[in-house]
């Protein structure tokens, strides 16, 4: 038990650290690999609870997908720069009330939500999952996803077919004159269409740009 | 006293994995190198020790006593971080490789979402090592590392569903005693075929090594690197590469098990048959590296999204329904 206090402790003090380094570090580099680490450290915290399936999921698709593209971002634009003079600049006061107003918001959604939890138990009614109290997480997570939230979670999957659809309509452009080269074509070139045995008469020669 | 005592198990475990898992990555580069040389023709590194095993043993040497460089420029923590990033990420992942019944490291239930996490966490080592270096080649051999790893995971992670599919767990045990009779690489023969060649794309080999393409981007995201930290990247490099044979041969061809249940076979120890099974694989991953030419990088990445994709997707379509039309589907 001393063990598992031990890492419970390492992991939180890891994730609280990074998650204030995130929004701390001056270069946007390194609050990327901040956000990394967050994200690992939370999902061993996943795993020490038992939610090992989540835990994994959150590895390869936060850590292994997410922020790689995060991290493209920030390297191939000039953040830092950017961010330096937005912060200098006069127009980012503008900005304050309104990050403040939002943060407050999830602030206070996490509030309820914890503390509906901690004093009101039966607001959340979970009777259902004790039935899987034998099964392993992953089988437990699989028959609920699959019996009887079935509609929700296939109606999330379109929600995220269709996002993914529409970010590539909205960014898509059709560019004219861009060189493209069409496997089929090269391919499927055949000798008598690229070469062109020509008599030539002595001393006229032949004309072969026409 | 008694936490010590596990402790110190555990040490003692992980230390007689550890150790054989990288002097076999040595005895791997020589194998590579010596089948890459007799394709061509050539003798390949057969001076150092007998037929030349001692090989990478004398590189090894050479690159601990070589002065490490660290470019003036460069962001000198994640420079030093990343090949170190990479080289445990290329080991912690053989902690769930089952080596026979009951031989494993940690025997957890979600083992190959484990490996999957793993193997998708390896791209740091490269994108950290190519941005640190502060220098052009390595940032564009890191891009397109980057870029080509994340379209090849998509593929492999399609192709463990179909294997997931008949076997009904994720704990990696369970997915070998499943082939008890018929390895998965019968049935599933096309998504053998695909999980090599993602394999080979996703360990950044022949003929997908464009992120240190040699003619383009000098070393790509090794550039920079010197002595003991290349040696570093590229002991992970080849730890990696023994790790996909070792996936490929336990999700298809059966890991532990011997081919047939008979006489002869069954008494040579379940070690030796997963060790013949990615030695196997591993002679064909050479193979391709010594035959394939190099593709190009537009055409890498059609392969990955246009050809692979739609195709393992297919292939669960498939074997689902196959399953459940002949009500084969694992239950428990």
């Amino acid at each position: 038990m001393i063990a598992h206090a031990i890492f419970f402790y390492v992991f939180s003090l890891i994730a609280i650290v990074s998650a204030i380094m995130v929004t701390v570090s001056k270069n946007t580099v390194h609050s990327v690999f901040f956000l990394i680490l967050d994200f690992i450290s939370i999902s061993c915290l996943f795993i020490m609870i038992g939610a090992e399936f989540l835990g994994m999921i959150m590895l390869i698709v936060y850590v292994g997908a997410v922020a790689v593209l995060f991290l493209f971002v920030v390297m191939m634009l000039n953040v830092a720069q950017q961010k330096n003079q937005w912060l200098l600049s006069e127009s980012s006061s503008g900005h304050i009330p309104v990050g403040l107003i939002i943060s407050s918001l999830i602030f206070f959604e996490l509030i309820i939500v914890i503390g509906g939890w901690k004093y009101k138990p039966d607001l959340f009614n979970s009777n259902n999952l004790n039935k899987f109290n034998e099964m392993s997480n992953t089988h437990s997570l699989g028959q609920i996803l699959y019996t009887d939230y079935v509609h929700i979670f296939q109606i999330s999957g379109m929600i995220l077919l269709i996002a993914m659809i529409g970010a590539i309509v909205l960014t898509f452009r059709q560019r004219e004159g861009v060189k493209k080269q069409s496997y089929i074509k090269q391919i499927s070139r055949e000798r008598s269409e690229g070469v062109d045995v020509l008599e030539v008469p002595s001393n006229k020669g032949v004309k072969i740009d026409d | 006293m008694e936490y010590l005592n596990t402790i110190f198990q555990e040490v003692y475990k992980i230390f007689f994995l550890l150790v054989p898992v990288l002097v076999s990555v040595a005895m791997i580069v020589w194998l590579d190198r010596r089948v890459w040389a007799f394709v061509q023709k050539r003798q390949g590194p057969n001076v150092v020790g007998p037929f030349g095993l001692l090989q990478s043993l004398a590189d090894a040497l050479k690159y601990i006593f070589k002065e490490i460089i660290i470019p003036a420029s460069s962001n000198k923590v994640i420079f030093i971080l990343a090949p170190i990033i990479t080289m445990t990420l290329a080991l912690i992942a053989w902690a769930v490789i089952p080596f026979g019944e009951d031989q494993v490291l940690a025997d957890i239930n979600v083992g190959i979402l484990y490996i999957f996490a793993v193997s998708s966490l390896g791209v740091y080592g490269i994108i950290m090592g190519g941005w640190a270096s502060n220098s052009k080649y390595p940032f564009l051999g890191a891009i397109r590392s980057a870029a080509q790893m994340v379209s090849y995971e998509v593929s492999i992670g399609i192709i463990i569903i179909n294997v997931l599919l008949c076997v009904g767990s994720l704990n990696l045990s369970d997915i070998v005693m499943a082939q008890r009779d018929m390895w998965f690489v019968i049935p599933l023969f096309p998504m053998f075929v695909i999980f090599f060649i993602s394999a080979l794309a996703e360990t950044n080999r022949p003929p997908f090594d464009l992120p240190e393409a040699e003619a383009e981007l000098v070393a790509g995201y090794q550039t920079e690197y010197s002595g003991m930290m290349y040696a570093m990247f590229w002991l992970g490099e080849y730890a990696n590469i023994l790790l996909m044979c070792a996936l490929g041969s336990i999700l298809f061809l059966g890991g532990w098990l011997s081919p047939i249940d008979l006489y002869p076979f069954n008494i040579i120890p379940a070690l030796f048959w997963l060790i013949f099974k990615i030695l196997f694989l591993f002679i064909l991953f050479a193979l391709v590296k010594a035959i394939v030419p190099r593709y190009r990088y537009d055409q890498l990445m059609r392969l990955g999204w246009k050809i692979f994709l739609p195709l393992s997707l297919i292939y669960v379509v498939l074997t689902a329904s196959y399953l459940f039309y002949f009500n084969l589907l694992p239950t428990n």
